[in-house]
């Protein structure tokens, strides 16, 4: 009888990097729908753009640095759609070509590959954008269609416009959560991006401490500082960011009383830049602040293991 | 007095193998803070330089006389005099230069580059080859800065010494000339820079295995 001998552990989950990937690409789905239905054929085009331009780069990186071509593992397909998710439709088309392949090489190859990546690659991307064109990556379209019967008079033509956090009282609370607003296209329609994240809570992808305390903290705070909660909540990309943007494994905290910490300092730092910043908009510098906390809140909120004696600091 | 092979040597030390900014990553601070453009970088480059020959002439001809024990202050009277020196003259002569280098330019008194080369070169040294090996040096950091500065200039702004180098139907990429472009291509060019070093140290070792074997 042939007996094999094996290391630990010998029973394995089926979930592997690929598997992760495509739940949350399952869970993009409404919103990417969403989105194209609202913008229409160009905002199909920039996420088209976006997702080629960062599977292509990962591959001819990976080539030419003589390193295991991993493509396959969706990775970048995320990171792409992401990215795409986060730009307003009507962007000219070289603009995803670029953030995408900034998001792969600079942010993920160069540190190591994934998981390796110190921030967000698709949020650094997005700011490393903001910061270089500013006047490309503010320009919202209004939707070219509508979801159900919109409250508000709409613009009839696809004038740009700015986001709501600017103009508020435009919209009513319906249009906010159907999406019938201006701005990016994966951001706007809030009832998709909470299909997609009872879905990844569902699957267990993700866990439901950093998305709600982000949010409840972006909520509470703004209150505090007399800006309208609901408003706060429903324009702009907090939803979109703390569901799909500040949840990636690689660059968030591992440990309960860490992610409590990660995602109070998410809002607060989203309402802060809201309130007193330069920026109409904060949550791509909240998150990535906070991705450079992480491996702080890691190290402080180890879990002290039973029975180990306690170290005075 | 020193030989003239040994010379050289201590010239394209400081030029190349031990650049200052991307061999021992001395004076970072101005690497990153000043070099928004080409002709900033050439500017900080050549004032370094200045303060960096001046400091080490003297400091040379004074390193019998400087009691070990005090020497830091010592070095550091004698480098101030020299930015004192030169922030004068640039004020005076370069206004427009002297107003973009800002804070950075009296802050040379507190270069790594200027002090290590005091304390590891000049204290110990005569006053020709501790002349020689600040202008090695001094190159070597204007040579980095025209570098880094360079690539920022080509990539936030579109133009190289104020030449309009990639025509108007280039937006400029403007990360670039603000400080988180400054480490993006610092870290970059180090690099890259550490690959070919790396690249060349594996030839030569494995070269030399070849005439063993």
């Amino acid at each position: 009888m042939n007996l094999r001998v094996s290391a630990g552990p010998h029973l394995l989950a089926k979930d592997s990097t690929r598997t992760l990937m495509i739940d949350v690409l399952i869970a993009l789905v409404p919103t990417t729908a969403a989105g194209i239905y609202l913008f229409g054929l160009r905002a199909a085009w920039v996420l088209s753009v976006a997702i080629v331009s960062a599977v292509i780069s990962e591959y001819v990186w990976q080539r030419l640095m003589k390193r295991p071509v991993r493509v396959g593992d969706f990775s970048a397909v995320v990171t792409g759609l992401i990215l795409g998710l986060n730009l307003p439709s009507t962007i000219a088309l070289w603009v995803p070509a670029i953030g995408s392949a900034i998001a792969i090489i600079l942010i993920k190859e160069l540190f190591g590959g994934i998981g390796h990546n110190f921030m967000n690659p698709a949020m650094f991307a997005r700011a490393f954008l903001m910061a270089s064109w500013p006047a490309r990556m503010i320009q919202f379209a209004l939707p070219e269609r509508l979801l159900g019967a919109s409250q508000a008079a709409v613009g009839v033509d696809t004038m740009a416009s700015a986001t709501p956090l600017l103009m508020p009282g435009n919209w009513t609370t319906y249009d906010m959560l159907l999406g019938n607003i201006p701005g990016t296209i994966g951001e706007v329609s809030k009832v998709a991006i909470l299909i997609g994240f009872v879905y990844l809570l569902f699957v267990g992808t993700i866990s439901w401490e950093i998305p709600t305390i982000f949010v409840g903290t972006t909520a509470l705070l703004s209150w505090l500082l007399g800006a309208d909660p609901l408003i706060a909540v429903l324009s702009g990309g907090v939803l979109f960011g703390a569901v799909f943007m500040a949840t990636d494994y690689a660059t968030g905290p591992i440990y309960f009383p860490g992610k409590v910490i990660f995602a109070i300092g998410c809002g607060a730092m989203v309402v802060i830049i809201r309130q007193y910043g330069n920026y109409p908009e904060g949550v791509t510098f909240a998150i990535l602040l906070m991705n450079c906390v992480t491996p702080l809140l890691d190290r402080f909120t180890v879990r002290r293991v039973y029975g180990t004696v306690k170290k005075h600091a | 007095m020193p030989k003239r092979d040994n010379l050289r040597s201590v010239f394209l030390n400081g030029v190349l193998t031990e650049n200052p900014i991307f061999r021992l990553v001395l004076g970072t601070c101005p690497a990153i803070a000043v070099t928004t453009s080409t002709m900033n970088g050439i500017g900080m480059g050549l004032a370094a330089t200045f303060v960096l020959l001046g400091s080490n002439v003297v400091i040379s001809m004074l390193r019998n006389f400087i009691p070990s024990k005090v020497r830091i202050p010592a070095f550091i009277v004698v480098i101030c005099t020299f930015v004192t020196i030169i922030q004068l003259l640039m004020q005076a002569y370069v206004p427009s230069l002297y107003d973009a280098l800002g804070i950075f330019l009296p802050l040379i008194v507190v270069n790594c580059i200027i002090l290590a080369r005091a304390e590891a070169f000049a204290s110990k040294n005569g006053v020709f080859a501790s002349a020689v090996d600040a202008l090695g040096m001094g190159l070597g950091f204007t040579l980095a800065l025209i570098v880094i500065g360079g690539a920022r200039e080509i990539l936030g702004a579109g133009t190289f010494l104020g030449f309009n180098l990639l025509g108007a139907g280039f937006e400029p990429v403007l990360l670039m000339i603000l400080p988180p472009g400054g480490f993006i291509v610092y870290g970059l060019s180090l690099g890259i820079i550490n690959a070919i070093a790396n690249r060349r140290s594996k030839r030569a070792i494995t070269g030399k295995e070849g005439v063993q074997a």
